[in-house]
């Protein structure tokens, strides 16, 4: 008997923080529109830590929180110094490298997560990279990897904001991310991990969506759609605009 | 006020581009030059992609070379059978260079063969300027008698077969030059994003004896519709012309260079080289010192995962 309530207890014990702790989120928005005046966004992601019971004493509970961008296929070449000029030599091809990358988290990452978890769910950016979207990037280019990496940070494509995400009272947590002006237009998958001790307990994924809405999206669509339309267009738009100009600033000087 | 550029995909503030539209409008306005070779490397300093700016600025040249096509054409200042001749050699010449354009852009060349050209080219063409400008200035110091030009002999080009009468021109010479002249223009109008009228008119000039009065029109008259049948192709090919910032760039630009074209008529022609031999010398520079110098980071990422 008091094998079975042992092992009832270690089986409770064991399955309990899966259930016990719950992520419920939402987005200020999830559609991200890119008009004329698009000069990049602030999204604000927040949500709740639901409980049926008091929380765990004595471990460490973090927030995690990424965003990713469409995938794409990129390739990635290094400069070298032939005849005197700095010319590009060598490159890799990376397929399915995400256009955006950002991971907050409400304590510093080596703390909220453990490198087991890390290789499990794909949370800090060099993991992100190889993840299962992510093709031919092989072990042997760590190089190249890192140079994606640091090259897109530079470019505030690619970033990891340790403490970024406000938890209180143990219970709610928000954080902002930041998006480019330049973002690829697609879903952004946006996922929440609740870790305790470096595990991962819940996980809450949505999406957000990025989309040239008006003007800027007949202009894209006209020009990869029907080209030949779109090149006499601009050309026929160029001359008018040109044209009127000249026109106006006639009738103004005279 | 920033404004989205729906094909370069960046975000950029609308009234550089105006601005920058109108500086170089000034300046292709005082010294009677297209501009294009001075802002398609702007282009690149703010950001556009290089093969955006190369494609945009071709559209942009079209327009604001329509104006001054049609003034010469009222005034009876085109040799068209010339310009036609040219013109062929120029369409030839676009294609072959679109083509060469997408083969080392997907061997992440491109870069590299357009900076390389704009040194080149704006090297020589400043370093040229600046000495015959600087010895003008020298002579009217000195007062003397003006020296006589001297006329390179065409014995050469008077061997050559297909002899055709140019008659505005007042020319009786082989059309292989002349394709020659326009195949070399269109290459470079595709690849570096230029109209080529400071190749074309020296050109057109010294190698073919053609008439001062003529060779403005007739020159422009070949740019507008080479230019016009790069951006197609670029638009076709690439996807890289950009309707938002052509038209951005133009508007600027027209306004300056009416500005300009009232300020060059109060300056001194010899002034107004040098001064121009010096930007042509510094963008040169610039661009020379980018290719020379150790990078800060040797990395770079383009999209698409070929080559």
């Amino acid at each position: 008997m008091t094998r079975l309530v042992a092992l009832l207890a270690v089986f409770l014990l064991s399955i309990w923080p899966v259930t016990a702790e719950e992520i419920v989120a939402d987005l200020s928005q999830d559609r991200i529109s890119i008009s004329t005046n698009f000069d990049g966004s602030e999204i604000l992601i927040f949500g709740a830590i639901k409980r049926d019971q008091p929380q765990p004493v004595g471990t460490r509970m973090a927030v995690i929180i990424t965003v990713t961008g469409p995938r794409e296929d990129v390739t990635i070449r290094r400069k070298e110094r032939r005849l005197g000029i700095w010319v590009n030599t060598d490159s890799v091809d990376v397929a399915g490298a995400p256009s955006f990358y950002a991971v907050a988290s409400s304590i510093p990452l080596a703390q909220a997560l453990s490198p087991e978890a890390d290789d499990q769910w794909h949370i800090s950016t060099a993991r992100a990279l190889r993840g299962p979207g992510m093709g031919t990037m092989s072990d042997d280019e760590p190089e190249f990897l890192d140079a994606l990496i640091r090259v897109n940070t530079t470019a505030g494509l690619y970033g990891s904001a340790e403490g970024s995400v406000a938890v209180r009272d143990a219970t709610l947590f928000s954080t902002t991310v930041a998006l480019p002006s330049d973002l690829v237009e697609g879903s952004y998958a946006t996922r929440i991990f609740l870790t305790r001790d470096g595990e991962v307990i819940d996980s809450f994924a949505t999406s957000i969506y990025v989309q040239k809405i008006g003007m800027e999206r007949w202009i894209y669509n006209l020009a990869h759609e029907q080209p030949v339309v779109y090149g006499l267009l601009s050309l026929f738009i160029a001359i008018a605009a040109g044209w009127s100009a000249a026109a106006v600033f006639r009738f103004v000087r005279f | 006020m920033q404004i989205y550029l729906p094909i370069a995909e960046v975000s950029v503030n609308a009234f550089l581009l105006l601005g920058l539209g109108g500086l170089v409008g000034i300046l292709s306005g005082m010294f009677g030059v297209g501009g294009g070779f001075l802002m398609t490397p702007l282009l690149f300093m703010i950001g556009i992609p290089p093969a955006v700016a190369v494609a945009t600025e071709a559209n942009q040249i079209v327009a604001s070379s329509f104006s001054g096509v049609l003034a010469h054409l009222k005034r009876k200042t085109v040799d068209l059978r010339m310009g036609v001749v040219l013109l062929i050699g120029g369409l030839i010449g676009a294609a072959l260079g679109v083509q060469v354009f997408n083969i080392l852009r997907g061997l992440g060349q491109v870069d590299l063969l357009v900076k390389l050209c704009y040194v080149l080219f704006l090297g020589v063409i400043g370093a040229l300027m600046f000495i015959e400008s600087l010895n003008a200035i020298r002579k009217s110091r000195a007062k003397g008698p003006a020296p006589k030009i001297v006329r390179r002999q065409r014995g050469w080009m008077d061997a050559l077969p297909f002899k055709i009468k140019f008659r505005t021109s007042g020319l009786y010479i082989s059309v292989i030059p002349p394709l020659v002249v326009g195949l070399f223009v269109g290459i470079l109008a595709a690849i570096m994003g230029v109209g080529g009228g400071f190749i074309m008119v020296p050109a057109m000039i010294y190698l073919l004896g053609m008439p001062t009065k003529v060779v403005v029109g007739t020159s422009l008259f070949q740019i507008i519709f080479v230019t016009a049948f790069a951006t197609m192709l670029h638009a076709t090919t690439n996807y890289t012309v950009d309707m938002v910032l052509a038209v951005l760039l133009l508007v600027g630009g027209v306004v300056g260079a009416q500005i300009g074209t009232r300020i060059g008529v109060k300056m001194k022609a010899e002034q107004l080289r040098i001064l121009l031999a010096l930007m042509v010398l510094a963008v040169c520079g610039k661009l020379a010192l980018d290719l020379l110098l150790e990078p800060s980071e040797l990395f770079s990422i383009a999209q698409g995962g070929h080559g």
